[in-house]
């Protein structure tokens, strides 16, 4: 027990306290001025409109993926189940060079899209792409124990009481499913908003234009702006409790449906 | 429409998992197998290993004595403040790496809290390898943790009161009755905390000074090389990290397989009463930078 406070205390709650202390020594005044210049509200935008995306984008894909893999049996299902951690166990500085690489004019995929004119690299949808595979084993995994948990009788039940396929996903299904694809949704939101190695790679970091909030705060470090990357990195921390927060009443609530 | 559902998670786990897995390799392939072997023999490559394996050595064996110490004291006790010490646990995955960084060089820095007295006594924290260690251990700190106190709140208590009641010491009974029923939940946070502690860059980033050759980790050094457009060299080191991806990807499938493997024999076999099967490690346990 002691042994555990002790290490805890040393390693998460000293340098939470270091940091929130150093920025007390600011003026209220300064704080502010320091997380609201323009190129910290452009990075705010990016870092949460991205994240937003990539997250809306796997809870659609994600609960499409976590449906196919539980219910339908197909060549390659057990690989792709197995890959769906692949986001996961891979550093996130490699994820982000990859990623670049595909969506660069010369990639597999780049030299599609390109010309085609969807650029995936230094772009804000390079964020998105990044933030996306990320982000993505969350609602997967989040959705497929619970698909595994359905009851199929209420399904044919509903069948046999002369309900269109679409129907029952409509009214029996999918209001089992969403409090779960929610969790995943808010789990993945709040992973990327934290994102910082993949992006790095795959943005081209310009100001104002696809800068995310953490990069900003290791350049003004690098300014020697210290004040103003810990002012920044405050604000990211109060973001990263409320997330927290809120997911722990989400999966709650989620938990309510499950027996 | 079963068809159109397949159809198109194919097409997405192909774009996001499949290609960006094989992409690493080709790339690191595309200047030839010599070209690859010398980017990896490369003195400055081979330090960033060495760095990357020494930081995972120290952190993954205090990280797990942490966990298995802290899931122990959650699950077989009641105590107040027990929520509180789980959502400090929790803490570290929902930091940016980049913040993790940040409260570090607050500390130790040459402004910080203790920048002064470990000037004094000479000894470097902030753009050293002690540095690194910490953002490391800070960021990895929560996995066995967390993988380890669901599993034992699930187990319960019983058997250790059991063997307690049977004449066992603490010790005897931690040895023999409680790590055993936890093996393989341990064994999967090793793994996941080792796949962080070697992949990890935002933190690691913003406290090692990226000086070559002394304080870059592979994932730095992936950059670095990246940044000099030596591309080939980048996805190089890059696919020794994708083979770790792999590596413990399949360790893990393995696990899985092996815990209801296990189980199902029990069952059989009549000596445990059915029970549910157990639920796929919780892989949202995880968190990478």
């Amino acid at each position: 027990m002691g042994l555990t406070l002790f290490y805890l205390s040393a390693v998460v709650l000293i340098p939470i306290c270091a940091l929130v202390l150093r920025v007390c020594d600011m003026t209220w005044g300064e704080f502010w001025h320091q997380v609201t210049t323009d190129r910290a509200l452009a990075a705010y935008k990016l870092t949460f409109g991205a994240s937003f995306c990539a997250a809306l984008a796997n809870a659609v894909f994600g609960s499409v993926l976590a449906w196919v893999l539980v219910r339908y049996d197909f060549r390659g299902r057990s690989l792709i189940d197995a890959l769906v951690d692949f986001p996961f166990a891979l550093p996130t500085a490699v994820a982000g060079l990859t990623l670049a690489s595909l969506f660069s004019e010369t990639g597999w995929l780049g030299r599609f899209l390109v010309p085609a004119g969807i650029r995936g690299a230094f772009t804000p949808l390079g964020v998105v792409i990044a933030l996306t595979f990320v982000g993505l084993p969350f609602v997967v995994r989040t959705l497929q124990p619970v698909i595994e948990s359905l009851e199929r009788e209420v399904e044919e039940a509903a069948a046999t009481m002369g309900a269109g396929r679409l129907r029952t996903l409509a009214t029996v299904i999918a209001p089992s499913l969403l409090p779960s694809i929610f969790t995943g949704f808010a789990l993945a939101f709040a992973r990327a908003l934290g994102e910082y190695g993949s992006i790095v790679f795959i943005s081209g970091n310009m100001p104002f234009k696809t800068e995310i909030a953490p990069y900003l705060i290791v350049m003004r470090l690098e300014e020697y702006n210290y004040l103003g990357a810990m002012a920044l990195a405050v604000v990211l921390l109060i973001i990263s409790f409320v997330m927290l927060a809120v997911i722990n009443v989400l999966e709650q609530w989620a938990n309510r449906f499950q027996t | 429409m079963r068809r159109l559902l397949i159809a198109i998670a194919l097409a997405f786990s192909a774009v996001f998992l499949l290609l960006p897995l094989v992409n690493v390799f080709a790339q690191a392939l595309s200047r030839g197998w010599a070209y690859y072997v010398d980017s990896l023999a490369h003195p400055d490559s081979l330090a960033a290993i060495r760095l990357t394996l020494l930081t995972s050595l120290i952190c993954v064996p205090l990280n797990v004595l942490f966990g298995i110490a802290a899931a122990w004291a959650i699950a077989k006790f009641d105590f107040s403040g027990k929520s509180l010490l789980i959502t400090l646990i929790d803490l570290p995955f929902s930091v940016s790496p980049v913040v993790a960084g940040l409260m570090l060089v607050v500390l130790f820095g040459a402004q910080g809290f203790l920048g002064a007295w470990l000037r004094e006594h000479d000894i470097k924290v902030i753009f050293a390898v002690p540095g690194i260690v910490i953002a490391t251990l800070f960021v990895t700190f929560p996995f066995v943790a967390r993988e380890l106190i669901p599993l034992m709140q699930a187990i319960g208590s019983e058997q250790e009161q059991a063997a307690l009641t049977l004449g066992a010491s603490g010790w005897q009974t931690f040895w023999h009755v409680t790590l055993p029923s936890v093996k393989w939940g341990l064994l999967y946070g090793v793994i996941l905390c080792n796949a962080r502690a070697m992949g990890e860059f935002g933190a690691v980033s913003v406290v090692s000074g990226h000086i070559t050759g002394l304080t870059d980790t592979m994932p730095l050094r992936v950059e670095k090389l990246y940044n000099e457009y030596n591309a080939a060299a980048a996805f190089a080191v890059a696919s020794l990290l994708a083979l770790l991806a792999l590596v413990t990807l399949a360790i893990k499938t393995m696990l899985e397989w092996k815990t209801r493997r296990e189980l199902a024999l029990a069952q059989t076999i009549g000596s445990v009463a059915p029970v549910e099967q157990p639920e796929k490690f919780d892989s949202n346990a995880s968190n990478t930078p």
